[in-house]
């Protein structure tokens, strides 16, 4: 009877916990960069076959996840931020997660490739194998440049969609990429800048660690000036157009301004306010990227009223 | 006879295994209307990989 008797204590991890485990909030930003690559495409796929695109695309993203957090199951108990995962608070243990993550994976490869085609499927596998491997395993606990190399996981959405509706890489495919890839630095430097007892404690060498809280302004300048010209590039693609251009003249303008304004300051100043001015350029950061793919529905919405594009 | 009472852990066990019942059921109707969708179309379920899907099931006529 013991053996049957030592279930009792241990607390019993419900779906809610392995639905955790993918990342739902993440994949949110997923299904929504993907669903907008793949409507801005030029060719569109079934409704059926569209829907299951971006279902696989978010489950790999969500598989990816869960082997995140496998790996990184010791610094998550660290982090505030993280503690509640449901590895750390000890609902799921690090080789459900894994085993999670490895079943997820190759479910959402292969679906995607069954319902799409080759490339799009190939893509997603290597997403996850870049953000698995190459970011978690690898750079995220080795080089302070970890983020931006990272950044190309959460990049890849976009141009999956894209792919799976057409089958092929092109330039607007690349731009959308490289839009989210230019963005993620400034976007997560700010973040750290607020958040830094975190990552200092687990060890995590990000560059407000590595490098000082002075080289992470400069930083955030240096990559939010070389975002610029990607997001304004898109607006003369065949997926852009005059609504784009106009919001993204307005939004890189602001937020060029709220890096202008990170930059400035120094660390007494930003301790005195409670870094209110790298909180709110980390939000505007949120809507800026939002609002792009926003902007991308909006002219391919126009389109069969002879509005949108040039 | 009577059956041994139900042990409580399968009582908590219920929402996991009712969410993964679920999930299966709706991943069986998706393959089920994807499949609906590619056959209607005679689709050679390599999709977009040939830019005409037709290809690959008309038989070519030898060429001279």
């Amino acid at each position: 009877m013991a053996d049957i008797r030592s279930f009792e204590n241990t607390p019993e991890a419900g779906f809610g916990d392995f639905v955790q485990l993918l990342k739902p909030r993440v994949m949110s930003l997923v299904v929504f960069t993907a669903l907008v690559g793949l409507l801005v495409a030029p060719n569109s796929l079934h409704p059926v076959e569209a829907f299951a695109a971006i279902l696989f695309i978010a489950l790999g993203a969500g598989a990816s996840g869960s082997l995140n957090m496998w790996w990184d199951a010791d610094i998550d108990v660290i982090m505030r931020r993280t503690q509640s995962r449901p590895v750390p608070s000890g609902m799921v243990t690090a080789g459900e997660a894994l085993a999670v993550g490895l079943a997820l994976s190759g479910i959402s490869v292969v679906m995607l490739w069954l319902s799409t085609n080759a490339l799009a499927a190939g893509l997603l596998a290597f997403t996850i194998f870049f953000y698995a491997v190459v970011y978690s395993m690898w750079l995220k606990r080795s080089t302070p440049q970890n983020i931006v190399i990272g950044g190309a996981a959460g990049a890849f959405p976009p141009m999956i969609g894209w792919v799976a509706a057409t089958g092929s890489i092109s330039v607007e495919a690349v731009l959308m990429f490289m839009l989210i890839f230019m963005w993620t630095p400034p976007h997560f430097w700010a973040l750290a800048l607020f958040m830094k007892e975190d990552y200092h404690a687990a060890g995590v060498p990000m560059l407000t660690v590595t490098h000082g809280r002075k080289s992470t302004r400069k930083h955030i300048l240096v990559y939010t000036i070389l975002l610029v010209p990607f997001a304004l590039a898109t607006a003369f693609t065949s997926i852009g157009g005059p609504v784009y251009l106009a919001v993204s003249l307005l939004l890189n303008a602001e937020f060029l301004r709220g890096a202008w304004r990170i930059w400035r300051r120094d660390e007494a100043q930003a301790e005195a306010d409670k870094y209110s001015v790298e909180k709110s350029v980390f939000r505007f950061s949120l809507i800026y990227l939002f609002l792009h793919f926003g902007a991308l529905l909006v002219e391919v919405a126009l389109k069969p009223y002879g509005l949108g594009g040039w | 006879m009577a059956f041994r009472p139900e042990h409580e852990i399968y009582r908590r066990r219920f929402s996991r295994n009712l969410g993964v019942g679920l999930v299966l059921v709706a991943f069986v109707a998706l393959v089920f209307a994807l499949t609906v969708v590619k056959v209607t179309r005679g689709d050679t379920m390599h999709s977009n990989d040939i830019p005409d899907g037709t290809v690959a099931i008309v038989p070519q006529e030898p060429t001279e």
